[in-house]
């Protein structure tokens, strides 16, 4: 337990002192969804109607961003021999890094949401849902990202593999996670959609470290 | 407590790098692994070490068939292999640290490392801004930051210089003397009483 925890702890405090990571992921983020109404026209009623799938697609996108540095970088100095031999079951170990990137790559994206979702004319009960969404939901992100990631590690250009993997596995949360903050938007009960969403974050905390544990086994022989 | 090994076989792709390897290695002893470039010095470790699965051969812990289930091995080891496993932005004791508490060693086994590959005046520097030999110290110093039985060793002396030569040699004699055991790959004789010898280039046992 004490190596699971320090595991969390080092990758935070390298994010930390990295904090360059963090703030890409961000303004990537942020500026996506900043083209949207550059794009599509300041029609206030048209950018309310979009916004739930907007702010979706761009967190996706985001996460998606960053997934690759779930294994990479220990993976190129050595750090994952070191972490598979020790104490930890492979498992415990891909929860641990999967904790580390959602807190350090997910969770300031979920932070800044409800101001985007402001700026994007969603009502003010979407806004909540949008948060709420995103919290339960995200968690599938990292878990599902962390089995693409440990496929592709090592690969060169093993980002573009990682998307093509990944974004189709994204679908149902996409579709539960817009379904959910118009259902609020609509003032209809969102709950149906969160439990859904909820469901599958402890579907993905299931499959998802095992997964990914015996796909770094593969990729470290 | 022992180590063996029985006809380890290894392909890599379609390529044989060795064959039938058979060691046996008890408590006080070291293995000195010899052989050319491309011989599989760093491939036999990396089994040795559960990092690679070798195509054929057994391997044993204490007497324990290690090969299938290998429970009993676990944590028994470090592996010292050709990187350095250092994160730039964390300081040298931030480094060391880490992997005393992912073994669950406390800050007395901390103390002892930076002590013992003389670290002491580089604790608090970044370990981006170490030399490649002060890196190989750092990566060395894990040895003592949480201790293990077996010292898995690819390359130990490559980038220190003569002084830090003889101080890991006195680590490594002081570890054996203890009763821990040890396998090394190196190019030069490390001068280790005792220590076996398995010369991948003739292809056979020690």
């Amino acid at each position: 337990m004490k190596a699971f925890f320090s595991l969390i702890a080092r990758d935070l405090k390298l994010a930390a002192r990295q904090g360059s990571a963090v703030a890409l992921s961000l303004c990537f983020f942020v500026i996506v969804i900043v083209l949207f109404p550059l794009g599509v026209g300041p029609e206030m009623t048209v950018l309310a109607r979009i916004a739930p799938g907007v702010l979706w697609v761009a967190a996706l996108l985001a996460c998606l961003l960053t997934l690759d540095r779930i294994f990479q970088a220990d993976y190129e100095d050595g750090s994952l021999d070191q972490l598979v031999i020790g104490p930890l079951p492979l498992s415990f170990l891909v929860l641990a890094k999967v904790i580390a990137h959602w807190l350090t790559s997910v969770l300031p994206l979920i932070i800044i949401a409800p101001v985007l979702a402001l700026s994007l004319n969603l009502a003010s009960d979407g806004v909540i849902a949008v948060t709420f969404a995103l919290l339960i939901g995200s968690p599938t992100l990292s878990l599902i990202g962390a089995v693409g990631a440990a496929l592709t590690m090592g690969m060169r250009r093993g980002g573009v593999l990682l998307s093509l993997l990944v974004l189709p596995l994204y679908i149902p949360v996409l579709i539960f996670g817009v379904a959910a903050v118009e259902a609020a938007v609509a003032m209809l009960p969102m709950a149906p959609h969160l439990l859904l969403l909820g469901g599958m974050s402890l579907g993905a905390l299931v499959v998802g470290p095992l997964a990914a544990g015996a796909a770094l086994r593969l990729a470290l022989e | 407590m022992s180590l063996s090994a029985e006809n380890v076989t290894c392909l890599r792709g379609d390529r044989l790098v060795f064959r039938d390897i058979s060691f046996d290695l008890a408590g006080g002893q070291a293995l000195w692994v010899r052989g050319r470039n491309g011989a599989g010095k760093s491939t036999l470790l990396r089994i040795a070490a559960r990092l690679l699965r070798p195509q054929a051969g057994r391997f044993f812990w204490n007497r324990t068939d290690i090969t299938e289930d290998d429970e009993p091995y676990h944590g028994q080891y470090h592996y010292i292999g050709h990187q350095e496993v250092l994160k730039p932005v964390l300081t040298v004791a931030e480094n060391l640290s880490f992997w005393a508490e992912f073994h669950g060693q406390g800050k007395a086994s901390l103390e002892q490392a930076i002590e013992g590959f003389e670290l002491g005046a580089l604790r608090d520097t970044p370990a981006g801004l170490l030399s490649a030999g002060q890196k190989k110290r750092t990566n060395l110093a894990r040895l003592l930051a949480s201790p293990a039985p077996l010292w898995i060793l690819d390359e130990p002396l490559s980038a220190l210089d003569t002084h830090f030569i003889d101080l890991f040699r006195a680590r490594l004699s002081e570890h054996l003397k203890a009763g821990g055991l040890a396998l090394y790959a190196t190019h030069q004789d490390l001068g280790i009483d005792g220590s076996q010898e398995l010369d991948l280039d003739a292809g056979g046992g020690a």
